[in-house]
């Protein structure tokens, strides 16, 4: 155990001192959800009907959970290119821990989703968003998607190790959770959707996630959401991080 | 404190018997028999070089001494440990160099190399120490604070090597170690691998290359689709094949036919013909030259390049699996000038005449 620890954090630490080397993974989480947050506020955000809220208001948690969601890509794109270019071998031939190589790389995306957390927050602020929540619940807020994030990354491991090549680990990540995270009450009022879809979005953990954040930062009735994400995060990560790790024993790098 | 100690070396590894013992090894993938029932024995302190074409099995051997694969049937032991039994504290005595530079790309010599210490368990600044003096003896101080996507081919490989080192393995897997590498980066990889060999370590290398196992191995294993096929010193090897071989250059290829009739009677078997080159075992040693010569010359084939020698291991490859080592070689199909049998060759060749 002492062992998965200290492994899982020189890999953590890997990752990270790898970031600031990739330009276009920072963008990802920078520039991407900056662009995001303007096009829904100033594009679709008038046309959008939020009841006695402010669009702004309604959108920011969203944004935040969506963006969150896939904070786990880098996991994915440096999972596969770790098989493929050999560096799983080299990995598993050592006497190291073996389900560091995921944790860390899961680890080291609880620290970019943090940041990128940040970077939403702070363009919500500038554009109107504001928190109506005691301080405490706010930082509650940040925990719950920083459990999120971690629960996804989990996914995104198992898509890493499965896909053939980056391109295609990026790709079944985005056809698998994006439309999972619109047809929720991630941007738009359940209520305005077509029967069928909002039987399935009432029941999506996204609007679950995204619900519960609106209860943590803006104060809408909690009821028992908050309790649903941690119970749905877990779920998430129970079932996907064995998953990854039986799939990563038997990686063959071929 | 246990975990600090297995950075250095243990010089109780592997002391007694084979450091490598393989017996009826075999692995398959769906309906592919990657290894069919493989036997062999490395003695500490020598090199194996494991021969054979692309697809014959060899990745697929290093990954299983490795522990990186479960063999379906058939036991291993390396450095006296099981592969499969003793995986955990196995790890502890091999170095491992794939097929491909596992380096990651975007750390720097330096980063690379210390991060694989601190996973064989050193301290930060034991893992880094070491580093630093790998890189020293891989000739890599320079590039050390560099990040490797910068690194040559060459570079690459040299800090993959020192990578597989990093805990003072007893016994090192060396898969294609210099495959795609530029003949002088061969030769420097060579160079290294001799030295390693001096220092006392075990080596397994695979290679497609018949002049790497014929300079670098103690003793060859030849293996072709799971099996092997062969065993011995290079000289057994060559003695297989039998006596000294005539190879004739003719100026034009058209003489083929020609050249092989004219030669007929002085050679013990059917002429291999290789673009523009014959070769054939000579019946008798002596005087076999100018008798080719005045033979070739009578039929009117001009001669390019005329040569006795004994059999290379290219001879033995083709006499045992009746196709060259290299002719499934994918880059083979790029190169339209020469004929894939005679590349490998080229090495040699001018080991042989420079020396
Ligand atoms: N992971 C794998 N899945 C399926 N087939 C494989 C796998 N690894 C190797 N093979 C097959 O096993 C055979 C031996 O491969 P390999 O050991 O890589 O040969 P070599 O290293 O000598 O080129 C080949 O036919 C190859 O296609
Ligand atoms: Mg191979």
């Amino acid at each position: 155990m002492r062992r998965l620890l200290s492994d899982t954090l020189i890999l953590a630490e890997r990752n990270l001192v790898r970031l600031p080397r990739k330009p276009e993974l920072l963008l990802a989480f920078t520039v991407q959800p900056i662009m995001f947050v303007l096009l829904f506020r100033y594009v679709f955000g008038g046309a959008i009907r939020t009841g006695g809220l402010a669009y702004v208001e309604y959108l920011i948690p969203g944004m935040v959970v969506q963006s969150i969601a896939f904070g786990g890509f880098v996991t994915a794109l440096g999972l596969n290119e770790d098989v493929h270019k050999g560096l799983v071998d080299r990995f598993r031939s050592l006497p190291m821990a073996r389900a560091a190589v995921l944790a860390g790389r899961t680890l080291a995306d609880v620290v970019t989703n943090f940041l990128s957390i940040w970077v939403l927050v702070l363009t919500g602020l500038v554009i109107g968003f504001s928190f109506n929540a005691p301080a405490s619940h706010v930082v509650a807020g940040v925990a719950l998607l920083l459990l999120i994030g971690f629960a996804f990354s989990w996914v995104f491991a198992l898509v890493g190790l499965v896909a053939s090549t980056p391109e295609s680990a990026n790709s079944v990540g985005f056809i698998a959770i994006f439309p999972l995270t619109f047809i929720s009450s991630a941007f738009v009022p359940v209520a305005s959707m077509p029967a069928a879809l909002r039987a399935f979005a009432d029941v999506n953990p996204f609007t679950i996630f995204v619900d519960a954040m609106r209860s943590l930062w803006i104060g809408t009735p909690a009821g028992n959401y908050v309790w649903g994400a941690v119970a749905w995060a877990l779920a998430i990560m129970l079932v996907f991080a064995p998953l990854a790790v039986a799939r990563y024993r038997r990686a063959t790098g071929s | 404190m246990a975990r600090a100690a297995q950075i250095s070396a243990d010089p109780s590894a592997g002391a007694a018997g084979p450091a490598i013992a393989v017996r009826g090894v075999a692995k398959s993938f769906g309906s592919v028999r990657a290894l069919d029932g493989v036997d062999l024995d490395v003695a500490t302190g020598t090199v194996l070089g494991l021969l054979g074409p692309n697809g014959a099995g060899k990745t697929t051997l290093v990954r299983v001494l490795t522990t990186l694969l479960e063999p379906d049937s058939g036991t291993a032991t390396v450095a006296g440990l099981d592969v499969v039994r003793d995986a955990g504290a196995l790890r502890h005595r091999i170095g491992l160099a794939g097929q491909y530079a596992a380096v990651d790309e975007d750390l720097t010599g330096m980063e690379n190399l210390t991060m694989v210490g601190r996973l064989y368990g050193a301290a930060r600044s034991d893992a880094r120490r070491r580093a630093a003096e790998l890189l020293e003896r891989f000739d890599l101080v320079d590039a050390g604070d560099r990040v490797t996507s910068t690194y040559s081919g060459g570079m690459r490989r040299r800090l993959d090597l020192a990578a597989a080192l990093v805990a003072r393995p007893r016994v090192v897997f060396l898969d294609e170690p210099t495959t795609g590498l530029d003949p002088r980066s061969r030769i420097a990889l060579w160079e290294t691998i001799e030295g390693l060999v001096a220092d006392g370590a075990t080596v397994l290398l695979t290679t497609q290359y018949l002049d790497e196992a014929d300079r670098l191995a103690d003793s060859i294993t030849v293996i072709d689709h799971g099996r092997v096929i062969a065993q011995g010193t290079a000289d057994e090897l060559k003695d297989r094949v039998g006596g000294e071989r005539l190879e004739v250059t003719l100026e034009r290829e058209d003489d083929v036919a020609a050249a092989t009739r004219a030669l007929e009677t002085m050679v013990s078997e059917e002429p291999a013909v290789r673009g523009r080159t014959v070769g054939a075992p000579v019946r008798s040693r002596s005087g076999a030259i100018a008798e080719a010569v005045r033979r070739l010359t009578e039929a009117g084939v001009g001669v390019d390049d005329i040569d006795l020698r004994r059999p290379t291991l290219d001879d033995v490859f083709l006499a045992l699996t009746g196709h060259a080592a290299e002719e499934r070689r994918e880059d083979d199909a790029a190169d339209g000038i020469e004929p894939p049998a005679t590349r490998g060759r080229r090495g040699r060749a001018r080991r042989g005449r420079g020396g």
